[in-house]
């Protein structure tokens, strides 16, 4: 293994050796102080922040080019491990006061971060599907840590399931890949189908296959149908990461594999994608309408919102000038992630403790109970929609944009509707919180509180001073291409 | 120059200092929390007549302009921090912060609940609308757009009535349907023309691609003004906002819309208003009757004055697709007009249901025996609304008439003269109902025996009256200074719009 080698998966290596140190550490710790294994979870976060932020500027190709450091993979990494640092911080109460604190729920959260950093690093196949393995397996154990209740297990096991069939579509597709161009590298995938090498039949058959795993992983339409009951089913803080962390990763993987890897094939898969966006905003926000339970809303909103990212990764296949425009997938992905995690922390605040439905009614009277826990969840409602002056209607404005520029008029016309659709459930939320009359004050733990509010003021600083974040997306994703 | 303590900054943010200073009140001290709201909106006031100085009646162009770098990124992304203001906007930035106060002032024994947060929306609301009027970047414009949707989506399901929460979803998700629309054209303009600043786009929209761009941002203001047929969430929302909401939504916001179609639709597609300016004036000429005639047969006072801003807003349009330098300045003129008259009105129908409860015409009768200011008030106001002449609504409805009939002839925007005809018809009809109102409510016997008790005006209804009276009657008598402000800017934009006329032939 060369210095090269060691660096280029050196946040990984970081964050896993810590995972498995902790993991013996924790045997140690008594019972009713697994605070700690928390806080020295948070620290292993840290420290893998810091060591991607050292390794700024540096572009990296380990083990024979199958894993690549650059830009992209530094701002996809940050993002996951900022999400990560987020519920870790709220973990402990949430899981002490439902009597399901366990040491291995931090060691299964650094792997599944580990695995999802692995994916914005993977130049080869193989790697992603290592990655993605790495991604899933945790995040099943945690779907089911509520061991008690029949939802969360049930979660467990359908996630499963379907996760292992969806890896099972993505393998096949990698197998169809490397039949068609004697690798599973990006670079020389690509390579293949430029001399003219490649069987572009069974080359479609792949990419479309590994189009179905991916999309499984990020929750678009007709791969979605796992999401709106994992969601439920899951401890609330377990879906907070799921909705941000899982689906950051996907995404990486997915930007990645289609930019780098089938290029040439984005006459074919930018159309598919762009029906695919269509669809998964339409039915994300359709449906979320009618949904009762705050989880579930917020599940199917984020099946939404991955089409709108969708509609950014169908803008970087056309062309120069577009590929900048892609960079607004990866500004969305932050900006739904700080609004995402922020409404969770509010479902949380507000969840009780033997509840098993969350209704939306819950929130009712909070606008008089906890005015700053209401305006906070009024901000992230207002983000979601895409309402200014937030972040949540940057990102829109930029992925938008994104799809004007790459020729796609009618999904952004579908985006703006949708969009518009999701102001009706949205607002519902507000509408209950500040005009129907609830119960008494909530107890708020601090470490939510800060959360909520560090997540409030990012939404509205970052919707008036977006330019610097908006930059250094889009050079991220240029670095993509660069590394190519 | 400092982008921070311009004056247009000022103007537009002060109201924040306002919040901030609200944010630390405790709830329970309503007074300290009303007076810092009126204060702060005052001193806006004052603010924006430090503006009116600085002005220059002679210039046509864009004055006291700030523009600094927002969100510049490489070659793709060019949008500044950019506002600026002539002679239309500047009238209607002193509407603005002419009526918060008073609307605010309005509210002291209406609210009781949560008074912090109402004066927070308000003052919010203010930020909102001031923002959109001195807004030159597409970007910022949308932006101040959209906002001001919030405060007011709020102050009607917060404090309004029995109905309320419909009224405000309907109210956001209408309004917000027509500006998605105007987002994608504005994204379009800014990819296409390669700025979002107005300024630099003026004159460079191609014709070809003028048309939808035309259709697209009108979505937005149509709705907003509204035109009919876009105007069904506006009875809804006038019901059941509270009284000073009603006012701010008919003085301020409803010129959003119109002020929408005179700084985009004419000023940056002049071709495609060329075009479409027939079609406008139908659907103004529609709105102008349907207006009127739905407000005649309304119980509800306050439905009745919500129909008569449709069709007073019809004048407008009406006036504004006229393209010439009469009606665009009518059409102007009319809208402070507007905003003062209706805002007085609706002042008015807040004052008696304070007192009765009750907004329903029949429930009323003989008023101008019981309370005799309240009915002479109410008397010039209304007249004032109808068109009488020596009041402000007179000169506005005549230059537009002027104008359209002007537009009726060759080469002008209609083609027909029947537009003006049949919206002189509106002005009868404005008398019909408007009287029939008054008659009702403050002539004859007092029938029901709830009436007869009731306390005229205090000092507080009469400080918010009077204010609104001294300029309708200033308009009405000696409207130069007005038309002299708006005059350079409004010949520039008709030169352009000319300009383009001659391109089309």
């Amino acid at each position: 293994m060369t210095t090269s080698d060691f660096n280029a998966i050196l946040p990984v290596l970081v964050l896993t050796s810590w995972a498995c140190v902790l993991l013996l550490v924790d045997l140690w710790i008594p019972k009713d102080r697994k605070a700690i294994t928390a806080w020295l979870a948070a620290a292993g976060l840290a420290t893998t922040l810091a060591v991607v932020w050292l390794l700024s500027g540096f572009n990296l190709s380990g083990f024979g080019g199958m894993v690549t450091l650059d830009g992209f993979s530094r701002f996809v990494s940050a993002v996951v491990l900022v999400a990560g640092i987020v519920v870790v911080v709220i973990a402990p109460g949430y899981l002490n006061q439902r009597h399901i604190e366990r040491g291995e729920f931090y060691i299964l959260l650094l792997f599944t971060i580990s695995g999802a950093m692995l994916m914005a690093s993977a130049s080869d196949l193989v790697i992603v599907f290592l990655a993605l393995e790495l991604l899933s397996i945790p995040l099943y154990v945690l779907a089911g840590f509520a061991r008690p209740r029949a939802e969360s297990e049930e979660s467990a096991l359908k996630y499963f399931l379907l996760g292992a069939f969806a890896t099972g579509f993505f393998v096949y597709g990698v197998a169809l890949t490397y039949g068609a161009t004697a690798s599973t590298n990006f670079q020389q995938i690509a390579a293949a189908v430029a001399a003219g090498k490649a069987s572009l039949l069974l080359l479609s058959g792949g990419a479309a296959l590994i189009l179905v795993g991916l999309g499984f992983k990020v929750a678009a339409v007709p791969f979605h149908m796992w999401t709106p009951d994992v969601y439920e089913g899951a401890p609330t803080v377990v879906t907070a990461f799921m909705s941000v962390g899982a689906k950051v990763g996907g995404f990486a993987a997915l930007l990645r594999v289609f930019f780098i890897a089938f290029p040439a094939l984005s006459a074919d898969w930018a159309p598919t994608i762009a029906v695919i966006a269509a669809l998964t905003m339409t039915l994300g926000n359709v449906v979320a309408i009618a949904q009762s339970s705050i989880k579930r809303m917020l599940a199917y909103s984020s099946i939404a919102h991955a089409g709108y990212i969708l509609m950014a990764v169908v803008a970087g296949g056309t062309g120069a000038r577009s590929q900048f425009a892609a960079g607004s997938a990866l500004f969305y992905l932050l900006a739904y992630g700080i609004m995402n995690l922020g409404a969770w922390a509010v479902v949380i605040a507000l969840e009780k403790q033997d509840g098993t439905t969350n209704p939306i009614d819950d929130f009712a009277g909070l606008g008089a109970a906890r005015p700053g826990l209401a305006i906070a969840m009024t901000l992230f409602m207002l983000s979601l929609t895409g309402l200014p002056p937030t972040v949540g209607f940057i990102g829109k404005f930029y992925v938008f944009r994104a799809a004007i520029d790459a020729g796609y008029m009618w999904l952004a016309l579908i985006g703006v509707v949708t969009s518009l659709v999701s102001a009706f459930y949205y607002l519902r939320v507000v509408m209950v919180m500040w005009m129907k009359p609830g119960e008494g004050p909530v107890a708020l733990p601090r470490s939510l509180g800060w959360v909520v509010g560090v997540m409030a003021v990012a939404t509205l600083v970052l919707g008036v001073v977006p330019a610097p974040l908006m930059a250094a997306a889009g050079r991220a994703l240029l670095s993509l291409f660069a590394s190519a | 120059m400092n982008v921070l303590f311009a004056t247009l900054t000022l103007v537009t943010f002060f109201p924040v200092l306002g919040v901030l200073v609200l944010l630390f009140v405790p709830n329970e001290q309503k007074d300290t929390i009303r007076w810092t709201a009126v204060i702060t909106s005052v001193i806006t006031f004052i603010l924006s007549l430090v503006m009116l100085a600085q002005f220059n009646p002679a210039d046509p162009g864009m004055q006291l302009v700030i523009r600094a770098p927002w969100i510049n990124i490489g070659s793709t992304w060019n949008i500044d921090f950019h506002m600026g203001i002539d002679g239309a906007s500047l009238l209607l930035v002193l509407l603005t912060t002419f009526l918060t106060p008073i609307a605010i002032f309005s509210s002291w024994t209406a609210i009781g609940e949560r008074v912090k947060e109402y004066m927070i929306f308000f003052l919010l609301l203010e930020v909102g609308m001031v923002g959109v009027f001195v807004s030159l970047d597409l970007f910022l414009f949308y932006v101040f757009w959209e906002f001001s949707l919030v405060p007011m989506y709020f102050l009607i399901g917060i404090w309004g009535g029995q109905n309320r929460m419909y009224a405000a979803i309907k109210f956001f998700l209408y309004t917000m349907a027509g500006s998605i629309l105007m987002l994608l054209a504005i994204l379009w303009l800014g990819t296409n023309v390669g700025t979002f600043s107005y300024t630099d786009m003026l004159g460079k929209v191609p014709a070809a691609a003028q048309g939808l761009l035309f259709v697209a941002f009108a979505a937005a203001f149509a709705i907003k003004v509204p035109v009919w047929p876009l105007h069904s969430w506006l009875p809804d929302a006038h019901v059941e906002a509270p009284t000073a909401g009603s006012v701010i939504l008919a003085g301020v916001l409803l010129k959003l819309g119109t002020y929408g179609f005179l700084r985009f639709n004419l000023g940056l597609f002049p071709e495609a208003a060329r075009q479409y300016a027939p079609a406008i004036a139908v659907l103004a000429v529609i709105g102008i009757i349907y207006g009127a005639i739905v407000s005649y047969p309304q119980k509800d006072v306050k439905k009745l004055v919500a129909y008569s801003s449709v069709s007073h807003l019809g004048f407008v349009m009406l006036g504004l697709f006229a393209l010439n330098a009469q009606g665009i300045q009518g059409a102007v003129l009319q809208m402070i007009n507007h905003g003062l008259s209706t805002g007085a009105l609706f002042l008015i129908v807040g004052m008696i249901y304070e007192r009765r409860h009750t907004r329903e015409l029949a429930q009323f009768g003989g008023l101008w025996k019981v309370m005799p200011l309240y009915g002479t008030l109410t008397l010039i106001v209304t007249l004032s609304s109808m068109g009488l002449p020596g009041l402000n609504g007179f000169v506005g409805e005549f230059a537009i008439l002027l104008g359209a009939w002007g537009a009726g002839g060759a080469g002008g925007s209609y083609g027909s003269v029947l537009y003006a005809a049949f919206a002189s018809l509106g002005v009868i009809l404005a008398a019909v109902y408007m009287l029939w109102m008054f008659q009702r409510m403050f002539l004859g016997k007092v029938e029901n025996s709830a009436n007869e008790g009731l306390k005229d005006l205090n000092w507080r209804e009469v400080t918010v009256l009077v204010p609104l009276l001294i300029v309708i009657f200033w308009i009405g008598l000696y409207p130069a200074p007005f038309f002299h402000l708006m005059a350079p800017s409004v010949g520039k934009l008709v030169s352009a719009l000319q300009a383009a006329s001659v391109a089309l032939r």
